[in-house]
């Protein structure tokens, strides 16, 4: 049982083109990226987003296998919704194996869902793992902040998140270290029928929660101490600046988008054209 | 009798750029009945070395046995033995989770079967070597002062009766009485036959009792043998985190105009080698 080695989308510090750049830019181009890609209905539709994952290595300075790695976790889903789409789509059938059918649609319309996921969530990976929370959190408050009007409490929430995320790491290692105090403790959390594996857990929730406690209120005390008021205005010590390359790489980013859109509308076309000149 | 190390190295997030190597081919054997201490400071890799000794972790190279048996982790070996090594982590308190003391001190010889009389027994037997309050066993165990929670965690490892009690920072956070009392008890369960591992970064606990001291730096053993040895060897070669106590380093200081005095004397007798060579010099 190990929890050190988690890496879904952790933060990887450096000093990449797109570290650089303004965390809102890159949600916003994220976003815009990710619409686009949502658009993607044919196998070749994904041509233009494979050289833009190629690029992505040197553009954030993070390895290859880094990144698609941080599409692991949700390789299940994938197989799952790739399954469901093989056997569930109607059309011309090419196989059947029972009461299941294997249709042409079938197999093309799980391979754009498959590889649309995975791309979803590599490019959002990418996100998080080239922006710290720190600026994630800051970005979202000034993309949120015209909701402030409305009364929501935009950097409250903000702050909530940068606090919930920086305490991830922390209570991995706290569960950690009271997993393996209560196995020196003969604690036994491998074998057993499942109810009796669910109570063996007890002994970890409840230190578990005792500490989270305690740390919240020593965090608490921690902030009013430093005068933190709920609501209060804040003022940064680093405010986000939209810089020229921000411009730059958001209309990249928008090309991006609009050309692999046309790529998929006008390529059928283009494609059939051939064909007839043929 | 013994548990053995041999060249056991350990390395957290092994192939990330935050690869962290915290023991590097440590050898190290620790006899039955003896109080050995492992001094180190942060980051030394003693809390590592504390979890090899319990079979939390398992050396990615080198061996670990005890009492002649060569240990894998995950076996059900490891699981046995792991009783035979009893070990107390940092801040062993933040481990409680029952709703009375006796249930917290029963939890770890109940989970290897034992029951009834035996269970009974094994509590008392903890209760009295602790120093507990036999008292405090129907109270909430949240509900205990700090020096009564130590004892009562230290308990609760001593009731699966170990033959080795590994203990990890024992004194963080008790007051000067809280660790002398500590240390009084650690004393007690050696002279009954029960291994002592202290892992400390307080130089001065570790030199007032132990039988032999162990010293790492980066993950690697720098130096070994008694309390007297190992303060002369870190008076010669300092080593960063590691503060000869006031009383060590004056000896030194005194050595080297001639005044001869065991590092490890303490006060009472510095005093006096100090005052026979103001007789001298008269």
């Amino acid at each position: 049982m190990k929890f050190g080695n988690t890496s879904i989308g952790q933060f990887i510090p450096g000093e990449s083109v797109i570290h650089l750049l303004d965390p809102r830019c890159k949600m916003i181009g994220t976003f815009v990226l990710l619409t686009a890609l949502f658009m993607a209905g044919a196998p070749w539709d994904f041509v233009p987003w494979v050289f833009l994952l190629a690029a992505m290595p040197r553009l954030s300075r993070i390895s290859m296998r880094a990144i698609l790695r941080s599409g692991r976790p949700v390789l299940f889903l994938v197989m799952f919704t790739m399954l469901l789409n093989v056997f569930w789509t109607p059309g011309n059938e090419i196989a059947r194996l029972g009461p299941l059918r294997i249709t042409e649609e079938g197999i093309v319309s799980a391979f754009c869902m498959g590889v649309r996921l995975y791309f979803l969530v590599v490019f959002a990976a990418i996100l998080m793992m080239t922006t710290s929370p720190m600026a994630f959190s800051d970005g979202l408050e000034r993309i949120l902040s015209p909701l402030a009007r409305l009364g929501l409490p935009v950097s409250e929430m903000a702050m909530m998140m940068t606090i919930a995320l920086r305490f991830i790491p922390t209570l991995f290692e706290e569960t950690d270290r009271i997993l393996k105090a209560q196995m020196s403790r003969g604690a036994d959390f491998e074998s057993g029928s499942m109810i009796k594996r669910a109570r063996s857990f007890i002994p970890v929730l409840v230190p578990l929660f005792v500490l989270v406690f305690a740390r919240a209120e020593n965090l608490a005390v921690a902030m009013e101490s430093r005068c933190y008021v709920p609501g209060g205005h804040r003022s940064r010590m680093r405010p986000l600046v939209w810089e020229a390359r921000d411009t730059k790489a958001m209309s990249c980013m928008v090309a991006f988008a609009v050309f692999s859109f046309l790529w998929g509308m006008c390529l059928p076309k283009i494609a059939s054209i051939c064909l007839d000149m043929l | 009798m013994s548990i053995k190390l041999d060249g056991v190295s350990y390395a957290y997030n092994v192939g990330t750029p935050a690869e962290n190597v915290a023991l590097d081919g440590v050898s190290l054997v620790v006899e039955r009945g003896e109080w050995l201490s492992i001094v180190g400071h942060t980051g030394s890799g003693k809390s590592t070395l504390a979890q090899h000794l319990n079979l939390l972790l398992s050396p990615q190279s080198g061996t670990v046995s005890v009492d002649g048996e060569l240990v894998q982790i995950g076996t059900k070996a490891a699981r046995g033995l792991r009783r035979k090594v009893g070990l107390v982590f940092q801040y062993p308190e933040s481990q409680f989770f029952a709703e009375t003391v006796r249930d917290e001190i029963e939890f770890a010889p109940s989970n290897w079967g034992v029951k009834g009389d035996d269970l009974k027994s094994c509590v008392d037997e903890a209760v009295s070597a602790s120093g507990l309050d036999p008292a405090l066993l129907a109270a909430n165990p949240f509900a205990l002062s700090g020096g009564q929670r130590r004892r009562a965690a230290i308990a609760s490892v001593l009731a699966m009766r170990p033959e080795y009690l590994v203990l990890d920072e024992p004194t963080a956070g008790l007051d000067a009485a809280g660790i002398r009392d500590l240390t009084g008890m650690l004393s007690d369960l050696r002279e009954r036959g029960m291994a002592v591992v202290q892992v400390t970064h307080d130089l001065g606990v570790a030199l007032e009792r132990s039988d032999r001291v162990l010293a790492l730096e980066r993950g690697r053993a720098v130096a070994e043998g008694t309390p007297e040895e190992i303060a002369s060897y870190l008076a010669e070669n300092p080593v960063k985190g590691l503060l000869l106590p006031p009383c060590a380093s004056f000896a030194h200081r005194l050595r080297s105009r001639g005044i001869n005095v065991p590092l490890t004397s303490g006060a009472a007798a510095i005093a006096e080698a100090v005052e026979k060579a103001r007789a001298v010099m008269r």
